[in-house]
């Protein structure tokens, strides 16, 4: 008896396990389906009914066990409050990053060199670059490409202690802006070439002191004038900008630029562009588009952060799901002369499980709303800042979206549906006549 | 203690109850353990004995630009400088651009300032004989398979060689590690190559280096040797920025990401949830067992040691169950780190976090037995007896 039990509760055990991981990865509209055939079993189905009048009279008690009931809802909220941060968190960078390129642009690097700052590029390279026919041309036929110099300027970062940071520092020339319609000044006025003027993100402008319109920094031995805020939206927001000229000869590059930022004729271009510079002996270089340069950069930070938020979810999940355990089968042994009686008077035994389950997964289903408005409130929008690229301060906002958040409920139905259904079989099991007899 | 087989016996009155409880105090430990490890080795980098010792000078103007080679010789001047050495940057991969290994070409005497690398005297010997040899962290040497003479290829991600390519051979001279009690997790990665090679091969290293360090004789002055060194090249295209190996290393860090914050709400979080979790349950437990203390307190225990055994009750439940969450920790952690091939390390579990999680369990325990000893201890022997 008491093995055959212990198998019945393994086997129970390895279905919900599986049951949990496609339940995980679905998508909505299944789980709308799932929902409605669920409803319709409810009002269409003898013992659908039944299910639906024991479920009420257990709602209908809740109030009275408030106090039990509020401790699976807020350990389910606390779950489902870190897990939605945590990858909003990880949203928030990806969108950042990957929202900075697009199909059109594409970015010219020396060969073998994984990001922009390790990469050198000589001035015959950016000019035989740029008169490849398939760059775009201004309205004056300028090419759209824009050769630029990324160097780590250290400046002081804001906040009690007055530490140095790391920000990148971008020496353009005027078709810069050209080549990123995305870009623009928010305060102040755009820089004029050949002076020692800096336009900054808002990102990099909220994360270093000294950087507002009208103020001066030093790099190096020179001083440099903030003339102007810029807004962006993706990661040049953390960026200051210079001129390129001054730029190179404050930090002694010469002639040499690390990147070519072209913007093309269109998407399609791209291939013949690709090929052309490829096949062009001259040239050591790799080009990609914008869209697949920055999504590279995004993923391993991305795939970390999620990682974390999923491992920490889960252990938190799993603590949350022996909390909900330990009150549902309080809960039931509490109620066990009462879903006895029902039974007596001819309940079967899966409308009494279904609304033990019911039960619990509408107390986890309230934890799950309560612990995504909590992150949404306290998170979305949040600025957090790493360094990124080994460069620069990235800064980037935590994103809680929808589909953050669906994700949590789904996660919070998971712990309920779990912390449920053991305690409701058990409802389902005691022997009427024992259960009648408890106290 | 003459008691503790009442606790005992109190603690496993509901075997279920009471596994179910200790297993999300587990879960909790657990997260805890994974978390502070990483709390604690942001805390901790650089904090050794020996970086408090050391003074790093690098560009003020960013921290990847270069310092003339000359200033070496000037800073051995400062009063109050022992000994200098210099580094530089040589970042590389191996294979394939997923295989970044973290490499520095370093001056002769460099492992003269660190002694937290452990290296033996034939390797260090080969080192100063083969022009071409590395120093390669035992970590680094089992992921990609290397023993002592091998040749091995690495592509640099900054340098070229002289023939232009990115590509570089090295001879693996001797194999590093932590030496022992030195907290140096670095030295079991790093790959130490020869700065002497380096720059006559790289045709972009004109006699500089990127950064140098600086061993002082005496603690206390390493503040005024710092401003110093620092005013050796003030005002010039060069200006330097002198500070503790420990300040440099703990700066850097810090622009990671406010990890602190991220890290403490999550354990906010799961302590917040974890104290209602048990409280509950505890409060459960003594409410059941009303009867009983009333018997109790009939056989003439005092309310006192009512108090204190439903206290060491709950005390017990939580640190049993942190005990097990640790211990987990300190088995997953690795665990974590080998199943994502490299991508997260996870810091082992250190007695630091130990003797945390110890407080913590003891204080949590404390905090949720509080309220259902207190009302045991209160409760009058009638009522008590009669259930109420």
């Amino acid at each position: 008896m008491r093995t055959g039990s212990l198998f019945s509760g393994l086997g129970l055990g390895a279905v919900v396990v599986l049951g949990l991981a496609a339940w995980i990865v679905l998508p909505w509209p299944v789980a709308l389906v799932l929902a409605l055939a669920f409803a319709g079993w409810m009002l269409g189905t003898r013992s659908g009914r039944q299910a639906a009048s024991v479920t009420r009279v257990g709602v209908s008690t809740l109030p009275q066990r408030v106090g039990a009931s509020s401790v699976v809802v807020v350990g389910i909220a606390g779950v489902v409050a870190v897990l939605v941060a945590l990858l909003a968190m990880a949203e928030g960078y990806r969108q950042t990053v990957a929202s900075t390129g697009d199909e059109r642009t594409a970015i010219v690097l020396r060969g073998g060199s994984g990001a922009e700052v390790l990469s050198v590029l000589s001035r015959e390279t950016v000019v035989t670059i740029a008169q490849a026919p398939q760059v775009a041309r201004n309205a004056d036929n300028v090419p759209l490409a824009s050769a630029e110099l990324v160097v780590a300027a250290s400046l002081t970062r804001r906040g009690p202690q007055a530490e140095d940071g790391s920000v990148q520092l971008r020496g353009v020339d005027p078709i810069a802006w050209e080549v990123r319609p995305r870009m623009r000044i928010i305060e102040g006025r755009a820089l004029q070439s050949g002076r020692r003027e800096l336009v900054v993100g808002r990102g990099a402008r909220q994360q270093f002191a000294g950087l507002e319109p009208g103020g001066e920094i030093r790099l190096g031995p020179d001083r440099w004038r903030v003339v102007g805020v810029f807004e962006s939206g993706d990661v040049m927001e953390s960026e200051i900008w210079g001129d390129a000229g001054i730029v190179a000869t404050t930090y002694r590059r010469g002639s040499s630029r690390n990147s070519l930022t072209a913007r093309l004729t269109g998407p399609e271009a791209f291939d013949a562009f690709e090929s052309a510079i490829r096949d062009d002996p001259r040239l050591e270089v790799e080009v990609e588009t914008t869209a697949d340069y920055f999504a590279r950069q995004s993923e391993t930070m991305t795939t970390v952060l999620r990682v974390i938020g999923i491992v920490v979810g889960s252990i938190m999940a799993i603590g949350a799901v022996f909390g909900a355990l330990n009150t549902m089968f309080a809960t039931v042994a509490s109620r066990a002369r009462e879903i006895a009686t029902l039974r007596a008077i001819g309940f079967r035994g899966l409308p009494v499980v279904v609304a033990v389950m019911l039960e619990t997964m509408l107390l986890a289903a309230i934890g799950g709303v309560l612990g995504g408005l909590l992150s949404w409130l306290i998170f979305n929008g949040y600025t957090a800042s790493t360094l990124a690229g080994g460069v620069g301060q990235l800064t980037f906002q935590f994103q809680v979206t929808p589909a953050l958040l669906w994700n949590g409920l789904k996660w919070a139905l998971a712990i309920g549906f779990v912390g449920g259904l053991f305690p409701a079989v058990r409802a389902a099991r005691l022997p009427v006549t024992t259960a009648l007899r408890a106290a | 203690m003459k008691y503790l087989h009442l606790v005992w016996a109190a603690l496993f009155r509901r075997k279920a109850r009471t596994f179910l409880t200790l297993a999300s105090i587990m879960a909790a430990f657990l997260l805890f353990g994974l978390l502070d490890g990483i709390r604690t080795a942001f805390v901790q980098i650089g904090q050794t004995a020996q970086g408090a010792q050391r003074l790093q000078t690098s560009s003020r103007l960013s921290f990847m630009d270069t310092l003339p080679l000359a200033l070496r010789s000037r800073i051995a001047l400062v009063d109050g400088v022992a000994d200098v050495t210099w580094a530089n940057w040589f970042l590389a991969t191996y294979q394939n651009d997923r295989n970044q290994i973290f490499a520095f070409a370093v001056a002769g005497n460099y492992l003269d300032l660190y002694p937290e690398y452990g290296v033996s005297d034939e390797a260090r010997a080969d080192f100063a004989r083969t022009r071409t040899g590395i120093l390669v962290g035992q970590d680094t040497a089992r992921r990609f398979d290397w023993e002592v003479g091998d040749r091995v290829p690495l592509l640099s991600s900054i340098y070229p060689n002289s023939d232009g390519s990115m590509d570089w051979e090295f001879d693996v001279v001797g194999i590093l590690s932590e030496a022992e009690g030195a907290d140096y997790p670095l030295a079991n990665v790093v790959i130490l190559m020869r700065y002497d090679y380096f720059e006559e091969a790289t045709p972009y290293v004109n006699g500089d280096v990127g950064w140098y360090i600086s061993r002082v004789a005496d603690l206390r002055q390493s503040d005024r040797i710092a401003r110093d060194i620092d005013a050796l090249s003030a005002n010039s295209r060069h200006e330097t920025r002198t500070m503790s190996e420990q300040a440099a290393m703990a700066s850097q860090v810090r622009q990671l990401a406010d990890v602190g914050l991220i890290v403490g709400s999550i354990m906010g979080a799961v302590f917040f949830t974890l104290l209602l979790l048990t409280g509950n349950t505890m409060a459960q437990a003594v409410r059941e067992r009303t009867s009983e203390i009333g018997v109790l307190k009939t056989l003439g225990f005092t309310s006192t040691s009512v108090l204190l055994m439903v206290l060491a009750e709950s005390v017990l439940l939580v640190v049993i169950g942190g005990v097990a969450g640790l211990g987990l920790a300190m088995v997953a952690g690795p665990a974590v780190g080998r199943a994502s091939g490299g991508m997260i390390t996870l810091p082992p579990v250190g007695l630091d976090s130990w003797l945390l999680g110890l407080a913590l369990m003891v204080g949590i325990g404390i905090v949720i037995g509080l309220l259902p000893a207190w009302r045991g201890m209160r409760l009058p022997i009638v009522d008590a007896l009669a259930g109420r």
